[in-house]
């Protein structure tokens, strides 16, 4: 095991004698496993982009026979042409992929796994093999995911949010086995979210190192330790609403069905307690590690923590009660459209915070632009669009006009896309040295930063007005409505500048894998942090520390006055510093 | 303009697009801040050499401002909007008087019940329906279906006299949309859903589903005439007249 | 020698008898049966209801009366559309190989052509779409795996047809509700559906005793029992009573 000079006092130096299968493949180390997850949701957020580039062809170019469409079968595209059919399978599966095993895998599954027991100073999670079991059953549900596109009459495609009884009965949908492997696919999924969500909370509560007291916690920590919380209440329900729809599917169980005594508003009802949760969850974690980042770049302490931990608080609490807002013309009573929109208009508050708090860290700083920076500075500014406008969503009167039209998927991809996946390609590029102790190219790195933002904007920002037009969602050929004819242009541009931007992802893709043979050596603490997993070499070895670290402060001490360095690592003891009174729950 | 909102053709379209206009400038001024800001933060605290960050760890006033005043602004546009969401969906908002009309929603279909010069929609009971003779199940037993006017795909309806629809689907969840009367509605199995407009403006709209419902979905269209009262009476009287010569449509 | 030549000999015309006994089992079309016959509706045909495609320009300016459901056709007393069948009498492992040729059934004017038509099993359907709108072609099989695709434009579809009998088979599409077509799914050749003139001919049986059954969608079904010696031409005629 190779040293690195300056800290090999701190390295895990034990003679690791596992076999390559127990090392890289079943391996029950955290960073493995992170790095396992990685591999997996990338495959799986190229998958989804693949499925949306169909989608932009129909809409882009409706009828017309689309390039690489003769490879698909007959009954998807005869002669190249997508048949409406498959349309609304691309459109079901592209949810689903990127909002289950892209961005939820991303932001968890890597960096809950990743970081957290480096970032607190834990050898390894609190329950390594559940951990492993986790990563396996995610693999599992995804191979059920895609298998599912394989089978006779196609896949799922009712949405990825699913609703009955549309997703129920086949003689409606034209689809059986596709429609149940979704149900499958997602109670293994909720399997692998429960199992993480059990390491990460335990962890963060028992195995933080002597000093690392919850207020000394990095808000990536932070983030991630509340989004664990909300999985482990939420992801249940979606997984009890999936065996009861393939109960539906495949018992004859009539939950669902009017007819025989159920309630087909009791699926919205259960999938949005989860959902509204889950979007929570799918941006949480990447607040926190926009935090992190802006805080580095900007070389300034984290402008106001507290608030910003109680925010992450707040908007987790608040997200369990304003589920009603997809609901409001559901036929469900208009009363609680009426409670719903006052708790829903009530969680733009906290997100508010957190923004000019943002800001607050960059105000009078020493802003470093690098490409992890880039990121986070273009989180908040997309994040902002994306949470204005959800403000339209929240008024229910203004949302009788725009549910279901092109405003919501404007919304729903400036704060996944603009917000989430921007905070992600910030993080690869971040703990890239950490993970395969190389840099990925700076300059490429700058290149797929302005071009994504650039392409990103052009697509996403005309839905707007699409929506604001009346173009509704999921719609195979807009043009058979008169009013949406004139809109055909703008559709047309949109799917043009999707295609640059998907092209703009290959510049990713190509740094990263090369970058991880490659790239250029990486120091110990390249971007010049505060963390505790800057102390360990690059890449962290099995283990992690041999003794865990002593923690004298929080993580953002930059620039602090009278000190040579501009950063000040949460682990070095100055003589002003007193031991901590703490001694670790769990010393090893 | 095809990329702003509709034309407004009802009694409270004018109203949601205030509430639009207003959330827009609200988040419009946000939205020059934040940018602005971030902008001019870039520029000005980049990194250049000698220069230092200023160490803070945040300032409680600056907290409270930013708290209180998005907190403020939702509370008022809450109440605001709340008030206009009952007129348009609350239990007691259809203004009396309004004119019925029956709904059906099937894949896929629009299927319009008329109540003929009686004024009353008769029952209809799913297991009654067929295809093609009975779309909407009719139940013949019921007096006042013997008048009622079934159509495929045109929904007719008077200017400047409330309208109420009963709508219900048949098979899965469809959703009833007029843009320019800025209406939309769930059609749910199960569930018989009141919603009520009133146009204002004469002409040919277009109404479309707006919840996903399989395959021919996008082609679930109708053809929206607003007529001015005495058309629409002449229109009305019309079918009755031609309804007693023919069995359906 | 000699008797060896005489055993040869015989043995093979014997073998020869044998191949020409293969050659031509039984059912072959020469010696076939033919049952023929004429559907009738006594009684008189309920109007057929008129379609308002007024909502498909594109169907309804293909018609300049009309257009009504074809749910009766009745002319001069002739019933069409009456699906004629084989139901009982054929041996038990008679097997009679699909045709390479799909059925053709074409949507036309927003109309199923043909509204009635019979289809061997593992015998491929060839759907068109001639009037370049949405339909949606749902096959709403009990016995059979039922499908459901669309064809949003002028195309045609290739399915690969049914594997099980059944009499019969619903089509429907839900863009246009009124549209209906059935399949009768056989496994042997000997059906047929009746024109305008009531008439159908069932050619090509083995000699036996058989149930045919006439299939009406208004009407129900009529059976008759029938006795064809090799060669034989029979007639049946079946009548429906209008209701």
């Amino acid at each position: 095991m190779t040293t690195v000079a300056a800290a090999s006092h701190t390295a895990h130096a034990h003679h690791d004698d596992r076999s390559f299968i127990k090392k890289y493949i079943f391996s029950t180390d955290h960073k493995i496993i992170g790095i396992q997850f990685l591999f997996l949701s990338l495959f799986f957020l190229l998958v989804g982009g693949f499925l949306a580039m169909q989608i932009r062809w129909q809409l882009g170019f409706p009828g017309k026979p689309m390039p690489g469409g003769s490879l698909l079968p007959e009954t998807m595209a005869p002669g190249g042409v997508i048949l409406p059919e498959y349309y609304i399978q691309l459109v079901t599966m592209h949810g689903t992929f990127m909002v289950f095993f892209a961005i939820m895998l991303l932001l968890v599954g890597v960096y809950a796994n990743f970081l957290i027991p480096l970032k607190i100073g834990a050898h390894d999670m609190a329950f390594p093999r559940i951990n492993m079991a986790s990563f396996w059953s995610a693999f599992a549900a995804g191979g059920v995911m895609l298998a599912s596109m394989y089978v006779p009459e196609g896949a799922a495609r009712a949405g990825w949010t699913m609703y009955a009884p549309l997703s129920a009965r086949e003689d409606l949908s034209g689809a059986a086995l596709g429609q149940q492997l979704w149900s499958v696919s997602i109670i293994l999924f909720g399997l692998s979210s429960v199992l993480g969500s059990l390491n990460y909370i335990t962890t963060v509560i028992n195995n933080r190192a002597p000093g690392m007291t919850w207020f000394r916690m990095p808000l990536s920590i932070w983030a991630l330790f509340i989004t664990a919380i909300l999985g482990l209440l939420a992801v249940p329900v979606l997984a009890g609403a999936a065996i009861m729809l393939l109960f539906e599917q495949v018992l004859g169980t009539h939950f669902f069905d009017p007819a025989a005594g159920g309630q087909v508003l009791l699926w919205q009802h259960l999938f949005w307690f989860f959902g509204h949760p889950e979007v929570y969850i799918l941006i949480l974690p990447a607040m926190g590690i926009a935090s992190d980042l802006i805080a580095n770049g900007s070389r300034k302490p984290i402008f106001g923590y507290h608030s910003m931990v109680f925010a992450i608080c707040g908007i987790a609490f608040l997200g369990w009660i304003v589920w009603g807002h997809h609901m409001f013309v559901s036929g469900m009573n208009p009363t609680l459209g009426s409670s719903f929109m006052v708790s829903t208009l009530l969680i733009a508050v906290p997100s508010a915070i957190k923004v000019f708090n943002w800001m607050g860290t960059m105000w009078r700083g020493n802003l470093r632009f690098h490409v992890p920076m880039l990121h986070g500075v273009g989180f908040v500014a997309m994040f902002t669009i994306g949470g204005l406008s959800g403000i339209f969503m929240a008024a229910t009167p203004v949302d009788m006009f725009i549910h279901d039209t092109y405003f919501i998927v404007a919304h729903i991809h400036y704060v996944l896309f603009g917000g989430s996946l921007f905070a992600i390609f910030g993080a690869i590029v971040y703990w890239f040295p950490k993970m395969f102790g190389r840099m990925m190219n700076e300059g490429w790195g700058k290149v797929h930063f302005w071009l994504t933002m650039l392409f990103y904007n052009m697509t996403f920002f005309p839905m707007h007005n699409l929506g604001m037009a009346g173009h509704m969602r999921r719609l195979y050929d807009p043009n058979i409505y008169d009013f949406l004819k004139p809109l055909q242009p703008l559709n047309t541009f949109i799917s043009i500048s999707a295609f640059l931007l998907f092209g703009s992802q290959i510049i990713f893709f190509v740094n990263f894998w090369w970058s991880m043979f490659k790239g250029k050596k990486a120091p110990l603490n390249p971007w010049e942090d505060n963390g505790l997993e800057w102390t360990l070499p690059s890449p962290a070895p099995h283990g992690n520390w041999e003794t865990p670290p002593t923690v004298y402060r929080g993580p953002y001490e930059f620039s602090v006055p009278g000190m040579s360095e501009d950063y000040l690592p949460q682990t070095k003891k100055l003589p002003t510093d007193r031991e901590p009174a703490m001694t670790p729950a769990h010393g090893h | 303009m095809a990329w702003w909102l509709p034309a407004q053709a009802s009694t409270f379209a004018g109203s949601i697009d205030k509430g639009f206009l207003a959330i827009l400038i609200i988040t419009g001024i946000t939205f020059v801040l934040v940018e602005v800001g971030l902008i001019v933060f870039v520029i000005r605290y980049r990194a250049r050499p000698g220069r230092k960050a200023h160490y803070t760890h945040g300032s409680t006033p600056a907290e409270v401002i930013w708290t209180a005043i998005p907190a403020v602004t939702m509370v008022i546009l809450g109440i605001a909007s709340n008030g206009l969401w009952v007129k348009i969906k609350g239990r007691s908002s259809v203004p009396a008087g309004a004119y019925t009309i029956g709904v059906h929603a099937k894949q896929f279909e629009w299927w319009f019940t008329y109540p003929g010069p009686d004024g009353k929609l008769g029952r209809v009971k799913q297991s009654l329906i067929d295809k093609t003779s009975n779309p909407t199940g009719l139940d013949p037993d019921d007096p006042a279906s013997k008048d009622d006017i079934v159509v495929r795909n045109q929904l007719h309806v008077p200017t400047g006299h409330p309208v109420v629809l009963y709508l219900s689907a048949e098979d899965v969840i469809h959703s009833f949309y007029v843009p320019q009367f800025r209406v939309r509605q769930d059609a749910v199995p199960g569930l018989e859903i009141r919603v009520w407009f009133e146009a204002t403006v004469p002409g040919n709209y277009e109404l479309g589903c707006s919840m996903l419902c399989g395959m021919g979905h996008y082609k679930m269209r109708a053809q929206v005439f607003a007529h001015t009262q005495a058309d629409f009476d002449t229109w009305a009287a019309d079918r009755a007249a031609k309804a007693k010569g023919e069995g359906t449509s | 020698m000699r008797r060896f030549g005489a055993v040869a000999a015989v043995g093979a015309g014997l073998v020869v008898l044998a191949l020409a006994v293969a050659r031509h089992p039984a059912g072959a079309a020469s010696d076939g049966a033919t049952v023929t016959g004429k559907v009738k509706l006594v009684g008189k045909a309920p109007a057929n209801p008129a379609i308002d495609m007024g909502e498909e320009p594109k169907c309804k300016g293909k018609y300049t009366t009309g257009p009504v459901d074809p749910a009766v056709l009745a002319k001069n007393g002739m019933l069409a559309n009456v699906f004629v069948y084989v139901k009982t009498g054929l041996p038990a492992d008679a097997k009679y190989p699909a045709p390479s040729t799909p059925v053709e059934i074409d949507q036309n004017g927003c109309l199923y052509h043909p509204r009635v038509f019979g289809i061997m099993v593992g015998q491929g359907l060839s759907i068109k779409n001639s009037d370049g709108v949405l339909h949606n072609i749902k096959a709403l099989g009990k016995k059979n795996r039922p499908f459901n695709i669309s064809q949003p434009t002028n195309m045609v579809t290739q399915r690969p047809g049914f594997t099980v009998t059944e009499v019969m088979l619903p089509f429907e599409c839900n863009v246009h509700g009124w549209m209906h077509a059935f399949a009768g799914v056989q496994p042997h050749p000997f059906f047929a559906t009746t024109g305008e003139d009531g008439s159908f001919a069932l050619k090509g049986l083995p000699p036996g005793t058989y149930t045919i059954e006439a299939w009406h969608e208004k009407f129900g079904v009529q059976t008759a029992t029938v006795t064809v010696k090799a060669g034989e031409t029979k007639a049946s005629d079946f009548t429906f009573t209008a209701k």
